[in-house]
């Protein structure tokens, strides 16, 4: 058996930032475990800039930003494993792994960081009509095979759910030469970013078509072709709004799920809005020295993001190791009204420094406030020209605030128009 | 080549028919059109081994159910593939119903199926307590299972390819010939020599007994769709639930399958085009409605998958297992829809005694009826992961994060006898790709380790063969 302080599931830009954050709080036994064969994470396969403009002030490439931290871990001398799967975590944080060149692992830990990141919804999971023909595969799965593997999956494409990887990889497979027909959008809106909007379909004069979807998939061995449809405001299909549009690819780019199944097994409480764990403001679970932070904990919008909570989260598990948490009393936050949720669910109100919440709304508003209320009572509130679902929003509620609240009270955040 | 038979059709079938001659001292062909076996009607349908209370008495459907699900537990256990004994019910929801499950009793004796029983309401609750609140009873039958169709044929392949049976993949019979007692197959391209012909071409029958002028079997494809929902929601059913049964068939069914998911379905819908195996909007829809009857709780949230298959039905409506009428040496095995898998032992044992009568062949005596069973590191314990890591560290690398299944694991089913070929092969054979993500992560690693181990570059690698070719040319 192998012994750490803490044991941090996930290399990615989350396990990196939370590895440093504790070291640098004087944890020096810590070890990350990465499935994949290099530290990075996703970042490795995205080659296009946009990364680190808030955390760097530059506009980075995924795997530029992935160095930075990469070159970090190796300075600070924080031990890792790549090519090595975490299987299990037992009650009292035995975590199991394994690996061509170890086997099987058994790590005792103090602490335990999850940073496993999400995946990407599949096919199954719309039930979309038709063939099961080749072609058909997620964005993030086309940009491994051209950005990696330096493969092409097709050259005229159709790209369903305008999130961000759809949107990246629009431009992607235009500039490698494929003809991107049309990325289709079940939801009045596109959840991906503004500027990726811009940037990556009305710069190459690709169509977006909001409220549209794709019903059914044809060709017999490979695709050939799929029929979209526009979708009523139930996102139900409209008859006679069909359209075949020959392709031999479609990426489907329809959310993405935090990967907890590791979490789930230890039976980690999960909040069904954001499918990670429930978390305190060090991201703490609702399991003794279990933390979690990045994609595995609510999908994030930019990485930067990612960094910033997962330094909360390691800063959190270093004071766990060293020792020196009080007895927690905690309020719990709640998104009412047009906010679909809010990390962390839950707040010490004995921590000592400012908590800030991270919230989504579930549709976008125009010139609409977020309002923060303490047991009903108005709090904060902040004028918004432009609030979407695929950006992250977040308030600070300062510790002055936080010292006059009592346990078992709620802090609400909702979207008034 | 020449050999004494020529099975045409890589099916559960065929499969199971092959195996069962490679116990003799003949040279025995399974042809095969696709690039893998089990890749029509045996790897889309309900996985169900029925106990054989529905078909006809006295008909060729009764007896090879009933007798192939006796023989299939000890099949299952020889050839290493998951069979649980879990049982059906058949749901009864009206008062007319409870009389036809009173029916349905009677021709189940009649056929010889152990262990019949009518359930009342408490005790159908009791076994299932997800069921419909307007269940009246049903029928219990102990000796129906559930077992892996494409496993099952995948593991009689293997099993009579190690027993000296060729598996010839690819190639589409498209003509046969008969010269001085020997039939020849071509494609078009090359051919296979046999004295005997078995076809067991699933709803193709028609168009192969045609080559030989044989125009007496009609099959028209009946389509059932499906949906595979996450492992999840496994517990809500503990056996096989099937609703009174139709002209169309046995009606919409919630099952478990061996793996743990669950599965509802099939559809019936009579239609033209062979190859059609497309699922359409509509269909599921009404599918999901009628297994609703059932168990009102399901919903399309826990679908990880959908699939169509086609039940060869034949006008005769019954199994055809005969020589032809123009020739004695061509042996038909048509119309095997339901309860075809549950008879696919029987039907194996039967055309194997119709054919080595005929030849007059002896029994081998090295025939290995046993198939080594496939490593499953996700069943091992800690102990045995240490062990088989130690021994081969492939089984160290996790290539499919859902399913845990280990790069030795797809290792294995490249390598073995009559071995993976294509991405969908892999999954068949080892689960890679079958889980909650269905491949997103683990099929570039897949098509990698195919392209490794075949020696080809990946750009070649196949979903399933033929055109269904993932990557085209590299990038600029």
């Amino acid at each position: 058996m192998l012994n750490y302080d803490i044991v941090v599931i996930g290399g990615g830009p989350a396990g990196m930032a939370a590895a440093l954050k504790a070291k640098e709080c004087g944890v020096d036994s810590i070890l990350i475990l990465e499935r994949a064969e290099t530290l990075g994470g996703i970042l490795e396969q995205c080659i296009h800039t946009g990364f680190g403009l808030h955390y760097f002030g530059e506009e980075l490439s995924g795997p530029e930003y992935a160095d930075r931290f990469i070159s970090l871990v190796d300075e600070q001398k924080i031990e890792y494993k790549t090519d090595t799967m975490a299987l299990e975590i037992t009650e009292n944080n035995v975590v199991y792994a394994v690996n061509k060149t170890d086997g099987l692992l058994e790590i005792q830990s103090k602490a335990v960081i999850l940073a496993m990141g999400c995946r990407e919804r599949p096919r199954g999971a719309l039930n979309i009509a038709g063939s099961r023909a080749s072609g058909v595969m997620s964005a993030g799965t086309a940009q491994k095979y051209v950005n990696i593997d330096g493969y092409m999956p097709g050259k005229k494409v159709v790209i369903l759910g305008s999130g961000d990887i759809g949107l990246i990889m629009a431009r992607r497979m235009t500039l490698e030469g494929a003809e991107v027909k049309v990325v289709c959008e079940l939801m009045p809106y596109s959840s991906g970013l503004t500027r990726n909007i811009v940037q990556c379909l009305d710069d190459f004069n690709i169509p977006l078509r909001l409220s549209c979807t794709v019903i059914g998939i044809h060709g017999k061995d490979r695709v050939e072709g799929v029929t979209i449809a526009n979708v009523d405001e139930n996102r139900r299909p409209i008859p006679g709004t069909e359209e075949y549009i020959e392709c031999d690819t479609l990426l489907l780019s329809v959310g993405l799920i935090p990967e907890n199944e590791l979490t789930r097994a230890v039976g980690i409480e999960l909040d069904p809005v954001t499918s990670g764990a429930v978390v305190d403001e060090n991201r703490e679970t609702s399991h003794n020295g279990v933390f979690a932070c990045g994609n595995v904990l609510h999908v994030h919008d930019l990485v930067d993001y990612v960094t910033l909570e997962s330094q909360t989260a390691g800063e959190g598990a270093a004071r766990y190791v060293l020792g020196g948490n009080n007895e927690p009393e905690y309020i719990t936050t709640k998104g009412v009204n047009g906010v679909r949720y809010i990390v962390p669910q839950k707040v010490n109100i004995k921590n000592d420094g400012d908590v800030k919440l991270y919230f989504r709304v579930g549709q976008v508003y125009k010139n609409a406030k977020t309002v923060v209320k303490y047991n009903g009572e108005e709090i904060i509130s902040k004028k918004r020209p432009r609030l979407a679902p695929g950006e992250m929003e977040s308030v600070i509620i300062k510790n002055d605030m936080l010292k006059g609240f009592a346990e078992g009270g709620i802090i609400e955040i909702s979207v008034e128009e | 080549m020449n050999y004494d038979v020529a099975v045409i059709g890589a099916g559960v079938i065929g499969s199971l028919i092959a195996r069962e001659l490679s116990r003799y001292d003949v040279s025995v062909a399974l042809v095969e059109k696709c690039n893998d076996m089990a890749m029509a009607t045996s790897k889309a349908n309900s996985a169900i081994v029925h106990a054989g209370f529905d078909a006809k008495p006295g008909s060729m459907k009764a007896k090879m159910n009933v007798e192939g699900t006796a023989l299939m537990p000890a099949l299952c256990k020889d050839l290493s593939v998951p069979f649980k004994p879990v049982g059906s019910l058949v749901v009864a929801f009206s008062d007319e119903e409870m009389v036809t499950l009173h029916e349905l009793l009677e021709r189940g004796k009649g056929n010889g199926v152990p262990g019949l029983e009518i359930y009342d309401v408490e005790k159908l609750r009791e076994e299932e307590p997800f069921i419909s609140e307007e269940a009246k009873g049903a029928l219990w039958a102990p000796s129906a299972g559930i077992v892996c169709p494409y496993e099952l044929t995948i593991a009689a392949v293997e099993n009579a390819v190690v027993n000296g049976t060729e598996f010839i993949r690819n190639f589409e019979v498209n003509k046969i010939d008969f010269a001085d007692g020997i039939f020849t197959l071509s494609n078009g391209e090359s051919e296979i020599n046999a004295k005997y012909v078995v076809n067991a071409a699933g709803v193709f029958c028609d168009e192969i007994a045609a080559l030989i002028g044989d125009d007496s079997i009609c099959t028209m494809p009946r389509k059932g769709e499906y949906m595979l929902c996450d492992k999840s929601i496994g517990h809500l059913a503990n056996h096989t639930i099937f609703q009174c049964p139709s002209k169309m068939g046995k009606g919409i069914l919630v099952t478990p399958t061996v793996d743990g998911n669950l599965l509802i379905g099939p559809s019936a819908l009579d239609i033209e085009d062979k190859t059609d195996v497309t699922t359409t909007a509509g269909t599921l829809a009404d599918v999901l409605t009628a297994a609703k009857r059932s168990v009102p709780c399901l919903t399309t949230r826990e679908v990880i998958t959908s699939f169509a298959g086609l039940r060869a039905h034949c006008t005769r409506d019954d199994f055809i297992i005969e020589p032809s009428e123009k020739n004695a040496q061509f042996i038909n095995v048509a119309g095997i829809e339901s309860p075809g898998l549950s008879s696919a032992p029987a039907i194996g044992l039967y055309v194997k005694d119709m054919l080595i009568k005929e030849l007059g062949a002896a029994e081998k005596a090295d025939f290995k009826s046993e198939r080594e069973e496939p490593v499953r590191f996700r069943h091992m314990s800690n102990e045995e992961r240490k062990a088989i890591i130690a021994k081969n560290p492939a089984y160290g690398r996790i290539i499919c994060r859902c399913e845990t299944i280990t790069e030795g694991e797809i290792l294995d089913a490249i390598h073995a006898p009559a071995g993976a070929r294509d991405v969908d092969g892999v999954k068949r054979r080892t689960r890679a790709g079958m889980g909650r993500c269905q491949g997103g992560f683990c099929g570039s690693k897949v098509v990698e380790l195919l392209a490794r181990e075949l020696g080809v570059e990946i750009n070649e690698i196949t979903k399933c063969g033929g055109n269904s070719k993932i990557l085209y040319d590299r990038t600029k």
